[in-house]
């Protein structure tokens, strides 16, 4: 299986189905003949023409509104935001349209698109660069939102994303895009959507985590069991919604101490729901407070403050030590 | 470095063939069958009728706020007229002539009016986007509609309704701006009813049309008097056939009036005066039009008389079949379907929840 980066994964996922089906376009601004900013589109306008990688004009509302055309028409638009910052200006058409035709028109009409966008902090970027604003997307009905958090995975869920009759915001984690290469199988892959996952086994307690935070939270449960012979339950989340509560209630009920890690700001965050959905189905095994390990509710700092704000290693453990003294 | 001109059009079209008065400029008559032309001022005339039962029906509170079109039938009949049934038609919200043409039933839109989902329902056998509520948006989907005819090798078009008030929203700006970009085969037509709610026209926009914004986009615009059905039809028949043989995309602005409330739970008298609505009144794209059909022999007073009696028929039938059919109506577990494809578990889990709750609450009403 030939090792590849996140980037070299997901455009693997795009040149396979495009391969496959002709319905598949790509679009965007600057994904043709600069293959985008982060290169996951690379390539590809040599091998499928203009017709089928679409530089756009920029405006993100239109790549979004114009991508529900194609799709309530039949087709499959990926189009890509250079950044989740930009990628407000869609909102309006993806909560208006793309996540309620099929409920508009009776199941007449559904919006087979995907949004893809980067997202999140650690890469020494400008302001409105390195935000993790994926609840916007989660608290809408009708839509789902996916998080990869390494190579293969991301690979396998851009698949089934492009493959879903529903539309799908796809988030990529742009701190993970060349962090490290996995290994990834040449024939195809997909991973359900709407499935969570364990990642690692452990009985003392239980991290729950997606996205560019999976790293910081395995290596915390490494140093957990190598320093203090403590062995957690990872689980990671990879579609946050709809969200998948069966692994984490089991997990919660196992261990009965929980963690829930994420870079969003900690106000109605993801950690949030999970909270909740632990509190109503697992209430009673609970041996302490869920802890929360997030970022803060302010606008995420500069790239210079940027760790103190992103949760890492030692804060996952402190939050891991704190559990397990309770 | 001298200072130099560049050359753009300086002017815009404008259509009329049917003056107010019904006259006609004959050298511009589209050449139309006798038939569609019948059919044309029946629809018309079925939707001003069916508009003023609406809006009985609304007052007596037997369906919610909707819309009205009055006055307007010519400016979206006309161009919705020009489509095949292939072709897709993307609607706003006031066009109601257009949907009947296309297919719509009257009891559909009772139905939908009435605040039950089903009336949005669109058949199978009609390529039409169901209403669209936030103005301008759904300008962006008949783009994506063309881009996909147009990468599908279809000589289909997709037309797409919107107002005034539309042309200040970045999204009918981002359109058009595609639509030249892709040399799609969309048709933009802009019912221009000179209100949107209480902002009058010329606090929309600077520009002298709506038509001219056009040019900014490198796509053809005309303005075309929107209560005179023959224009729209001729205007819009241009801009479909251009469309058809890849010449791109065309704005169309029919100038029109809203004669009555932007929807019924709007009062014009706080921005408009009676004398200007009485200065429409004499426009009636209706009058207008049978005239010209009188004129042409195609039509009589007997024959309007006829056709209003039947209309009135197929109004109550309609009525009284839309009143049976939501006696059946209103299933709540309606509102958990058409999510996604697959109802999700979490959502199963609220929809188990929702009936555990419904029938204990029916018990314990029992017992009480």
């Amino acid at each position: 299986m030939p090792k590849m980066t996140m980037v070299q994964a997901l455009n693997l996922a795009l040149r396979q189905e495009m391969e496959k089906d002709d319905s598949v376009i790509v679009l965007g601004e600057d994904v043709g003949v600069d293959g985008g900013v982060f290169r996951v589109t690379d390539g590809l306008i040599e091998a499928f023409g203009e017709r089928r990688v679409v530089d756009t004009p920029l405006a993100e509302s239109a790549i979004a509104g114009m991508s529900i055309g194609m799709a309530v028409y039949g087709l499959k638009p990926v189009c890509e935001m250079q950044f989740d910052g930009f990628s407000y200006y869609t909102m309006h058409q993806i909560e208006a349209h793309a996540s309620r035709l099929r409920w508009r028109s009776q199941g007449r009409y559904h919006v087979p698109m995907v949004l893809r966008a980067p997202y999140g902090g650690g890469v020494r970027a400008l302001e409105h660069h390195s935000e993790s604003r994926e609840v916007f997307w989660a608290h809408i009905p009708g839509l789902k939102m996916v998080i990869p958090s390494g190579p293969r995975n991301a690979r396998a869920l851009l698949a089934s994303a492009i493959r879903d009759p529903d539309p799908v915001i796809f988030y990529e984690p742009k701190a993970v895009y060349r962090a490290f290469r996995e290994e990834v199988p040449e024939e195809e892959e997909t991973l359900p959507i709407g499935r969570s996952q364990r990642v690692r086994e452990g009985r003392d307690l239980t991290l729950i985590a997606y996205g560019a935070m999976m790293r910081p939270t395995l290596e915390a449960a490494e140093e957990l069991k190598r320093k203090h012979g403590v062995e957690a339950d990872v689980i990671d989340l990879l579609t946050i919604s709809p969200l998948d509560d069966s692994l984490l209630v089991e997990s919660a009920r196992k261990t009965g101490r929980v963690a829930v890690v994420h870079e969003a700001p900690r106000s109605f965050g993801p950690g949030a729901e999970v909270v909740a959905r632990l509190v109503e189905k697992a209430f009673f095994h609970l041996e302490a407070p869920v802890a929360r390990v997030t970022g803060y509710d302010v606008i995420i700092p500069l790239f210079n403050r940027e760790k103190y704000y992103l949760p890492g290693v030692p804060r996952i453990i402190d939050a891991a030590r704190k559990l397990l003294a309770a | 470095m001298p200072k130099t001109r560049i050359e753009l059009p300086e002017t815009i079209e404008h259509l009329s063939i049917l003056n107010e008065r019904g006259e006609l400029d004959q050298a511009l008559e589209p050449a139309i069958p006798d038939a569609l032309l019948l059919k044309l001022h029946r629809t018309m005339l079925l939707a001003r009728r069916f508009d003023e039962r609406l809006l009985s029906l609304q007052r007596q509170g037997r369906i919610g706020t909707f819309p009205p079109i009055s006055g307007q039938e010519a400016a979206h009949l006309g161009a919705a007229a020009v489509l095949r049934p292939s072709d897709w038609m993307v609607p706003a919200f006031r066009e109601m002539a257009a949907d009947i043409w296309r297919g719509r039933s009257l009891e559909s839109i009772i139905i939908y009016n009435n605040g039950f989902n089903e009336g949005g329902r669109v058949p199978a056998e009609r390529n039409d986007l169901p209403i669209s509520v936030p103005v301008g948006s759904q300008i962006l989907h008949a783009v994506g509609i063309a881009w996909g005819m147009k990468y599908r090798g279809k000589d289909d078009v997709a037309l797409v309704f919107f107002g005034d008030g539309a042309t200040s929203q970045g999204d009918f700006h981002e359109g058009l701006n595609f639509a030249g970009v892709f040399q799609v085969p969309a048709v933009f037509v802009c019912q221009n009813n000179q209100w949107a709610i209480s902002i009058p026209r010329s606090k929309q926009t600077r520009s002298k049309t709506l038509a001219q914004k056009a040019i900014a986009y490198g796509i053809p615009g005309i303005q075309v008097d929107g209560n005179d059905i023959l224009a729209v039809y001729a205007a819009a028949g241009e801009a479909v056939e251009r469309a058809r043989a890849g010449g791109g995309a065309t704005l169309v602005e029919c100038v029109t009036y809203r004669m009555a409330v932007h929807t019924t739970a709007d009062d014009p008298k706080r921005y408009r005066t009676d004398a200007e609505v009485e200065e429409w009144r004499r426009k009636d794209p209706i009058t207008r039009f049978q005239g010209y059909l009188m004129a042409k022999g195609l039509l009589s007073e007997d024959a309007v008389k006829a056709e209003e009696e039947a209309i009135s028929a197929e109004i109550q039938a309609a009525v009284d079949r839309a009143e049976e059919e939501m006696k059946g109506l209103g299933d709540p577990l309606l509102m958990f379907e058409h999510a996604f494809a697959e109802m999700p578990a979490d959502l199963k889990e609220q929809r188990a929840d929702f009936i555990r709750f419904m029938a204990e609450a029916q018990k314990e009403e029992k017992h009480a």
